[in-house]
Parts: structure tokens; C-alpha cells; sequence
């Protein structure tokens, strides 16, 4: 499967998504310019974390307004899988591709170390191949992750699956009401999240929790191309339920 | 500016080196010319009192492919993969603005490691500030801590190890020390060096504008009472996202072959990149002032020379590829300006609203003169090398959780928190979890490196040779603890004023002891920086040397971590120096004495125990080591209990006074645990070396409970120890 990853100026974790799609999940990837208009011909499209246009004014507000963004939400529309991880999810709700915002930490600083969140949804490309309740080990890393948007609306999310990851240690990191880690919309096939997956892809790095999230979006594109219908909501009837419910153990050892 | 006179003193030069200046000249220089040689003759950029001392330093080893006299070091790791490394000081503004003052130490190394053609992969830190319970000073660490974090955070470069020490001697004058670690092939190493007449110099990155002036200067001269509002001007503003931006276009820059040289343009800005590159290329240069893109466009050219606006670079570039290069740098939103070119009559010229301005010699600039200045020892050192012969009783017990709750020891989570560690994906081992951080390299596999900083003001205020020797020997600990062989120290030189005799004698002592520390463990020192001047109204810091180390790991699966791993462990202590409470952070801690005279590390020794350990890691015998530095075995055996959340059982091995045997400090002695059945191999190990080893008991349960000579000294629970070590979560939270 092919992947675009869009490069804005200060996306830093880039390069961190690119080694990780395609030196551990032996995909095909390529980068997206931010100046640029299209997305080409691309399966899925990654909004990789960092400071794009060093987050001036507000975390992703600029990023949400390049070139590039018309045609990551035309592709988005079309139904095919989008992620936004950390700096990419703050763009995706500047962009109006998810409900909500992100308000700085309650800490007022910036946090990385690993957390613990739940599945809560499995309705997406990036969450299908998962169970829900599954917990997952990945590390967060930034100043700007609590989650905000007015209580009506946080019912409607609830209402409509649209949360997806819920941070499970009892606590937000950052703040985030109703411990919301990563939301969908309301198709479900544009996720974004805080927490970081490709940083949680290999064991040497202490999880590979973050693996299953790119192995769920690769084999729901895989099996859409062998049942050849558009809609991802036919995929997600395919999936094969056979995961461990276990957490991969993060080596606290080393953190 | 219009000036007309000036007089050597106004811009920081003495009367002798204005008649230096007229007779490398051969005339007198104009007041602009004067104004350069003002900043590149300053301490900070012409190492004027340090660089005679400095010759000792070791500085060359087979697997050195760039020493000193670069932006940075480089040293090979094999298979076509080098890693360039380099640390800086940036005390001055950090003491007037903490936030902007540490953010732009940090962006300045970065481009040093940066100029050597690297791709910058670790930030390393080394923090000294007063005591946390003074405001003042818990202003400057936060805000140190924060401005950290906003550039390395935003530039996407992790922070993976770091220290921080508090003493009163740097209340007023805190210092701030970065290293920063990039990775490169061999075959594109960049230097500054300028060469081919005819190729164009262009200027890359931000604009110029009128902050940092004269910063260099600035950072030469003694802090004084109304530094803070004053100095203001001399600090730098940085902008992490043009860093992250020139890092991405310089590399792009580089890969097309067409760059000759490049420097970064920090200190002394445009004045040091043009005197410098056309120096060590033995070319000359023409620039235009009038090309150089300006924030405001009123700037004379005495700031456009001197400005330490932040973010730029100073590149020759192949002639015919101009167009091609500045291209880059403006797809990534940057500056081009081609503002002159190299010519071959060996002279700086500046021409200025169509006039020229400056016309000299580049070396006559950028070689300042060298001073052997006058040492003397301080008077009563070696009465404070006296101990009282009788202590106050304390127990042994809250003397341990105090240990832990010090600043020193106390567990530094709250600001590695702050830190981006893990961007880049490379980081194995995270801060806090060992002495070094480990981060892999997956570009050359199964290969990892490693990285640590280690500096002791306290112990070097005693002895400064000796000092200096203990915290190489504990950067060369931390590695081996990893399982990391040592490949090359950076250093940073943080002391007070030189013309002061006392303080000079400390510095020749201290670069004596790295020298003969490097020599005996054959590690070649590649580059680094003298900071002096560090002085406040009190008087001078603490001398304050600081070395970062860094080591090659030959498969990153097999290093060790300071944690406790699982219960019935044994738990074996390796090396048997005898420990001692001469200058030890027991004293200083629980009684207030900073006196007694620091150990002197036997380099023979103390690279057996460390091959012993090292081997002892590759060979996957060790579930951890720790080496027993600050507040000895009892510290180092809480910090690996707490760690791995697992407690121990131990018997210490030393007939004498129970706080000696818990808290005395010895070099060269690392406490390890490893499954019970892998002892044998270990005993074999150890005696192969020629290393004692002793075992002190076993892993297991939710206590630290030490005996000494048959008696229980020591009984916390696990969360006493968590909770003391935790203390400095709410200074920095």
C-alpha cells in the first residue's frame, strides 16, 4: 500500500512515520509537500507530529491553512483513511476534519513519557483489526493535548463512537476532558491522537503497541482492495478478531 | 553609526593590543575595524587567556576524523558513519534572560554540529544553579529548564541526558551547558574552510537584526548588579522554527555536493564566519553589506557585522550553483542572498552603501593573541582538605533519604518530562534510567551510541585537578554501565576571571587533570569551549569543568540499565577502592562541610573495573550495574532499587564507621546484579580483569535493608525511597 506523508515546515516526526511505514511494515511511502496541491495517488495520508510552522499563534492553526489541506480533506471525504498524530491531530481540528480543540496542557508544560490508553472504538481503519478495551502503551509528548469542546458536543462525539482512545490511568496527562486521547469523525476514517504510535513501533524503543494501529489500516486497505468496494464500512465487517488483549509491557527499565 | 573616535577600552581592548592591531595592520584600523577586533578579540571567541593551556589536550586517535579547530568534532563509528560532537556554554545570557538565554545555547550548538555536515540526533545538558530554596535562583533553573525545552522540543532534536548540581556559587552566575550529538556519513563531512576565487559567499537562514550585539563581548566580561536589566540587548532571541528549517535546508544544501564550506554565524555573527572561513581557507573575501537581508533596514554596518541574530549561516558555495542553492533555502521559507565572493588576494573587504568599509587582513582578525597569564595557587586549600576527626551522630536511614532528596542525587523526571527525549526514534535508553543515554542507530544496525555529561564544581573548588580527573573517570563509568566503550570527550571550561592568578591556577590544574585523565584512558578530547568570567559580585563560581562523553555501543541489545531487572538477583559490588567521606556529598549534605581532599583515580584500575564491566554487559551477564558516585554504594544501590521498583537485601563489605562503608566515595567501584547461576561466569570475568568482586546479597522484596559488619544500618520501604528521591517534582512541576 502507498502512504503519504505530508511535510510541513517543523514537522518533526516526519522522517520517525516514513522509517516506520516503510522499514518496519514494508510499505511504500511517500512525502507530501505541504506547498503542493494534491495528494497524488496515495492510500492514506499521515499528518506527522512536530511544531508545523513552529505551532505559532496556535498548534496547527497555519498548518491547517497550506496549500496541501484542500486536498487532504477532498481525499478525506472520499472516505479513505486519514491519521493525525500529536501536531497532525491538532491540524486536523484547526482544519474542521474533527471536532473540538486543544488547549494547552493543565500543566502549562510540555509532557512526554509513556501513557496507557483504551480502545474505544473499532469502526476505524486504524483501530478494525483491534479490540475494544484494548489497552495500549505509547508515549505522548506535548504541551498543547487537552482536549477540549463544549459539553453538548462531547455528548454528541460520545453518542456517535466518534472517541477513540481514552487515556485508561485514571488521569488525563494533559487535562483532556473525558480523558479523550484520539477522536474520529463521524465516518471514522479520519483518526487523530496525541499519543505517538510510530514512536511505540519496534521492541528496542520499549512497545510495539503502536505497530498494531499501521498493521490495522494496512490490512483494512488490503482487504478493501480484495473486496474492491469504496466504502470502508465494508471492510470493517471483514475484520478477523484475533488479537491479544494484553498490553505489550513497556520496559519501565529504561524509562 | 557614525563614530569617529573610539578608544580601544570602549569596545574591550587594552592599549597593547590596539599597537598589536596597528602593527599587524600597519596602520591604525578604523573605529568599524576596531569594533571587530573588539568582538573576535574577546575571551569568548579568541580564547585569548585558554588556547597555550589548551595544547596539552589530547587530541588525536586512530578513529578521529576531525579534531580540534572545527565547528565540531568528528569520530568514526564504523561502516561509513561518523558522529560529530561538541558542547558550548551559554552562561552570560541565561543569567540576565534564562528563558531566551538557554534557548539559544541551544540553537548555537546545534548549528556548530550542523556545520560539520551532521544531522543533529541528541541534546545533552549540563545545569548549575543555586540552591532551589532560593526564588531567585528557582526562577532562573524553571526558566532555564523551559527555554530548554521550547527549542530542542520545537527544532525536533531529542534532550536525552542531562545534570543538574546546586551550590550558592552560582546563584547570580548559573551556568548553562549543551552538547549536541549528529550523526553523518564520512564522505560528507563540511568545513569551514574557504576556497576557489571566484565563488560566491551566501547567506542563509533569518534575517539580521539588531539583537545579540555584541553578545560575544558580553559573555567576556564580569556579571555585575544591574546585569539583568542592562544586558537585556546582548541576549539573543531565538526562533526554533527557522532552526528546525536551516537544519532541514542545510542538509538538503549539502547533499548537492555544490557547498565548498560553511560555518553557522553565532558569536560575532558576520564578523567571525567571513574572518574565520577566509582565515582557514587562506583566501580572501569581498562581501556587501547591503545584500545581507535586514529586519529593519536602518542597521549600520557595525551591527550588520556584529549581530548574533540567530539562525544563519555563511556558505561558499560552488560558482554557477548559486541559483540552485538558494532555491532550497527559500522552498524552506528561508533567506538567500548571495553577498560576495572569495577572491584570491587574501583580504576581507566590506563595502557598504558603496563604500569600503573595512579592508584587512582575515587572519589578523580572526587569530586573537594568546596570554600566558600569571597562576597561583589559592592560599588555605590544603586546609580544607582537613575533616573533623568526630561527626554528629545521624541515622544512617533519613541520612539516605536526605542523600536522595539533595539536588544533586534527587531524581530529575520533572524536567526530563519537559524534554522531547524520544523524537527521532533512536532513544533506548531514556534519561534518569542509566548515567548515559543510549540512542540506536538505525541507519547502521545493530549499532548504538551513547552519551553522558559529568562535571563536579564541588570536588573541583577542592582539588581541581583532582576533581576534573574524577568526573572524566565518571563519564567513562557512565558508558561502561551501558555497555558503551569510549570514543571521544567534549569539554566545557566554566571558571571566573583569568587575569585573577587563583582562578587561572584552577584552570591549568583542571585542563592538566582532563589531559592526563584522556591520555591514561586514551580518549582523545575533540573540541570544546572555555567559558570565563563567571563571576558575580560574590566572586567567582566554583571551577566548574564539564565532560561530555560519548561511546559506541556494537549492538544496542546488549546494555544494561541501572535498575534492579528481577527478585533473587545477587547483588555483587565490582572494584574495591576503599571509600572515604573526604569530599564527600554526605559531608556537604548532612553536615554542611565542603572540606577533605577528593580521591585521586588510579586510570589503571579504574579501566580494568570498567572493561570488566563492559564485557561483562556485551556478554549479557549483568541484569544491571550502576557506578557508586555521589552519596556511595547506599545511593547507588537506592537509585537502582527505585528504578526497578524492586528492593534488596545487601552486607557491606567494610569494617569501619557505618556512614563511611554507606556513604563514603571511592572511584572506580560499580554495583551490578545478575541471575545467581551467571556468578561463576562473572567471578571468571572479574578475575580475568584482575577486578575484585564481592557479592553483597540479594534482590527481592519492597525494602532496602543494608547491614554492616552484622549489624541492620539501614530499613526504608520502597515508597520512602521513592517519595525522598521524587523531592524536586515540585520545583520543576
Amino acid at each position: 500500500m502507498r502512504f503519504g506523508v505530508v511535510i510541513f515546515p517543523g514537522s518533526n516526526c516526519d522522517h520517525d512515520c516514513i522509517h516506520v511505514l516503510r522499514n518496519v511494515l514494508g510499505q511504500d511511502v511517500v512525502e507530501l509537500w505541504h506547498g503542493d496541491s494534491s495528494v497524488n495517488d496515495v492510500d492514506c495520508v499521515v499528518l506527522p507530529g512536530g511544531f508545523a510552522y513552529g505551532d505559532y499563534l496556535r498548534a496547527g492553526a497555519v498548518a491547517a491553512t497550506s496549500p496541501i489541506m484542500p486536498a487532504v480533506k477532498s481525499f478525506a471525504e472520499s472516505g479513505r483513511p486519514v491519521l493525525g498524530i500529536c501536531n497532525g491531530f491538532q491540524v486536523l481540528l484547526e482544519a474542521g476534519l474533527l471536532p473540538g480543540a486543544m488547549l494547552r496542557n493543565r500543566s502549562l508544560q510540555f509532557r512526554c513519557r509513556p501513557v496507557e490508553m483504551r480502545v474505544e472504538s473499532t469502526r476505524t481503519p486504524f483501530t478494525w483489526n483491534l479490540r475494544e478495551g484494548q489497552i495500549l502503551q505509547m508515549p505522548i509528548a506535548h504541551g498543547e493535548g487537552n482536549y477540549f469542546a463544549p459539553d453538548d458536543m462531547l455528548d454528541e462525539i460520545e453518542r456517535t463512537g466518534q472517541v477513540v482512545f481514552r487515556y485508561s490511568e485514571g488521569i488525563s496527562p494533559n487535562g483532556a476532558a473525558r480523558f479523550i486521547a484520539g477522536l474520529c469523525n463521524q465516518a471514522g476514517n479520519v483518526v487523530g491522537l496525541m499519543p505517538h504510535p510510530e514512536r511505540a513501533a519496534e521492541a528496542i524503543l520499549g512497545s510495539t503497541d503502536g505497530r498494531l494501529l499501521f498493521e490495522s489500516v494496512v490490512s483494512f486497505l488490503e482487504s478493501r482492495a480484495v473486496v474492491g468496494r469504496s466504502s470502508w464500512v465494508v471492510a470493517t465487517e471483514q475484520r478477523s478478531p484475533t488479537y491479544d488483549l494484553r498490553p505489550t509491557t513497556y520496559d519501565r527499565s529504561r524509562r | 553609526m557614525s563614530v569617529k573616535t573610539i578608544s580601544p577600552e570602549s569596545v574591550g581592548l587594552s592599549r597593547s593590543e590596539y599597537n598589536e592591531i596597528v602593527r599587524r595592520l600597519g596602520r591604525d584600523p578604523t573605529p568599524l575595524e576596531l569594533q571587530l577586533f573588539g568582538v573576535m578579540w574577546s575571551e569568548h571567541c579568541g580564547y585569548k587567556h585558554s588556547k597555550l593551556t589548551l595544547r596539552s589536550l589530547p587530541s588525536s586517535a586512530p578513529h578521529l576524523l576531525q579534531g580540534p579547530g572545527e565547528n565540531a568534532g568528528v569520530i568514526d563509528i564504523g561502516d561509513g558513519w561518523a558522529v560529530a560532537f561538541k558542547m558550548e556554554s551559554h552562561n552570560h545570557p541565561s543569567a540576565v534572560d534564562p528563558f531566551n538565554g538557554a534557548a539559544t545555547g541551544v540553537g548555537g550548538i546545534l548549528r556548530d554540529i550542523l556545520s560539520m555536515g551532521a544531522r543533529p540526533i541528541a541534546l545533552v545538558d549540563s545545569l548549575r544553579f543555586g540552591p532551589l530554596t532560593d526564588p531567585k535562583s528557582r526562577r532562573i533553573a524553571t526558566g532555564v529548564v523551559a527555554g530548554i525545552a521550547a527549542y530542542g522540543n520545537c527544532v525536533g532534536v531529542p534532550t536525552v541526558a542531562g545534570e543538574i548540581f546546586c551550590d550558592p556559587g552560582y546563584r547570580d552566575n548559573p551556568l548553562v551547558n549543551v552538547a549536541c550529538l549528529g550523526l553523518l556519513r564520512h564522505d560528507r563531512i563540511a568545513r569551514s574552510r574557504a576556497v576557489g576565487p571566484g565563488n560566491p559567499v551566501l547567506y542563509a537562514g533569518a534575517r539580521t537584526g539588531r539583537d545579540g550585539i555584541g553578545g560575544a563581548a558580553f559573555a567576556s566580561e564580569e556579571l555585575h548588579e544591574a546585569s539583568e536589566h542592562e544586558d537585556r540587548a546582548s541576549v539573543q532571541i531565538g526562533d526554533p522554527l527557522a532552526g528546525k528549517l536551516l537544519i532541514e535546508a542545510t542538509l538538503e544544501a549539502l547533499a548537492t555536493g555544490d557547498v565548498v564550506a560553511l560555518q553557522d554565524m553565532g558569536a560575532a555573527g558576520l564578523t567571525c564566519a567571513t574572518s574565520e572561513m577566509s582565515a582557514h581557507g587562506g583566501v580572501g573575501m569581498i562581501i556587501d553589506l547591503d545584500r545581507v537581508p535586514l529586519r529593519e533596514s536602518s542597521m549600520g554596518a557595525d551591527e550588520i557585522f556584529r549581530s548574533e541574530s540567530q539562525e544563519r549561516m555563511l556558505l561558499v558555495v560552488r560558482k554557477g550553483s548559486e541559483n540552485r542553492i538558494s532555491a532550497i533555502f527559500r522552498r524552506w521559507g528561508l533567506q538567500a542572498a548571495v553577498i560576495g565572493h572569495i577572491t584570491a588576494d587574501r583580504e576581507l573587504r566590506a563595502e557598504y552603501h558603496e563604500s569600503t568599509v573595512v579592508a584587512l587582513p582575515p587572519y589578523a582578525l580572526a587569530e586573537a593573541p594568546a596570554y600566558r597569564a600569571v597562576a597561583c595557587e589559592p592560599p588555605g586549600l590544603a586546609e580544607r582538605w582537613i575533616t573533623p576527626d568526630a561527626l554528629s551522630t545521624v541515622d544512617p536511614g533519613s541520612a539516605l533519604l536526605s542523600l536522595l532528596r539533595g539536588s544533586d542525587v534527587a531524581a530529575k523526571r520533572a524536567v526530563f518530562e519537559q524534554y522531547d527525549h524520544m523524537v527521532q526514534i533512536r532513544t533506548v535508553v531514556a534519561p534518569g534510567a542509566a548515567g548515559a543515554a543510549v540512542l540506536r542507530i538505525h541507519e547502521s544496525p545493530p549499532k548504538a551510541v551513547a552519551i553522558t555529561v559529568d562535571g563536579n564544581g564541588r570536588l573541583c573548588a577542592l582539588d581541581p585537578y583532582r576533581g576534573t580527573r574524577l568526573a572524566v573517570a565518571e563519564a567513562a563509568a557512565n558508558l561502561a554501565c551501558v555497555g558503551a566503550e569510549p570514543l571521544g570527550v567534549t569539554d566545557c571550561l566554566n571558571f571566573g576571571n583569568p587575569e585573577d592568578p587563583e582562578v587561572f591556577w584552577t584552570f591549568r590544574q583542571s585542563v592538566m587533570g582532563i589531559t592526563d585523565a584522556c591520555r591514561a584512558l586514551q580518549i582523545p578530547v575533540v573540541g570544546g569551549n572555555v567559558s570565563f568570567y563567571n563571576e558575580s559580585p560574590e566572586g567567582p563560581i566554583p571551577p566548574t569543568p564539564v565532560v561530555a562523553m560519548v561511546g559506541l555501543i556494537r549492538d544496542v541489545s546488549q546494555i544494561a540499565t541501572q535498575s534492579f531487572k528481577k527478585d533473587d538477583d545477587v547483588v555483587v559490588l565490582l572494584g574495591s577502592s576503599v571509600p572515604d567521606l573526604a569530599a564527600s556529598y554526605f559531608l556537604t549534605q548532612i553536615h554542611g562541610l565542603s572540606r577533605g581532599r577528593p580521591a585521586d583515580v588510579d586510570f589503571d584500575i579504574h579501566a580494568s573495573v570498567l572493561s570488566a564491566v563492559r564485557e561483562a554487559i556485551t556478554s549479557g551477564l549483568l541484569s544491571s550495574a550502576h557506578d557508586c558516585s555521589d552519596g556511595g554504594i547506599a545511593v547507588a544501590l537506592a537509585e537502582s532499587a527505585i528504578a526497578g521498583r524492586i528492593g534488596a537485601e545487601v552486607t557491606l563489605p567494610y569494617n569501619d564507621r557505618a556512614e563511611v562503608a554507606l556513604f563514603g566515595e571511592a572511584p572506580s567501584r560499580v554495583a551490578v546484579s545478575l541471575s545467581p547461576d551467571r556468578l561463576p561466569d562473572l567471578q571468571i570475568l572479574a578475575a580475568n580483569h584482575g577486578v575484585e568482586l564481592v557479592v553483597l546479597g540479594r534482590t527481592g522484596g519492597s525494602r532496602l535493608r543494608i547491614d554492616v559488619t552484622d549489624r541492620r544500618i539501614v530499613d526504608l520501604s520502597l515508597g520512602e525511597l521513592i517519595e525522598a528521591h521524587g523531592a524536586l517534582d515540585e520545583v520543576f512541576r
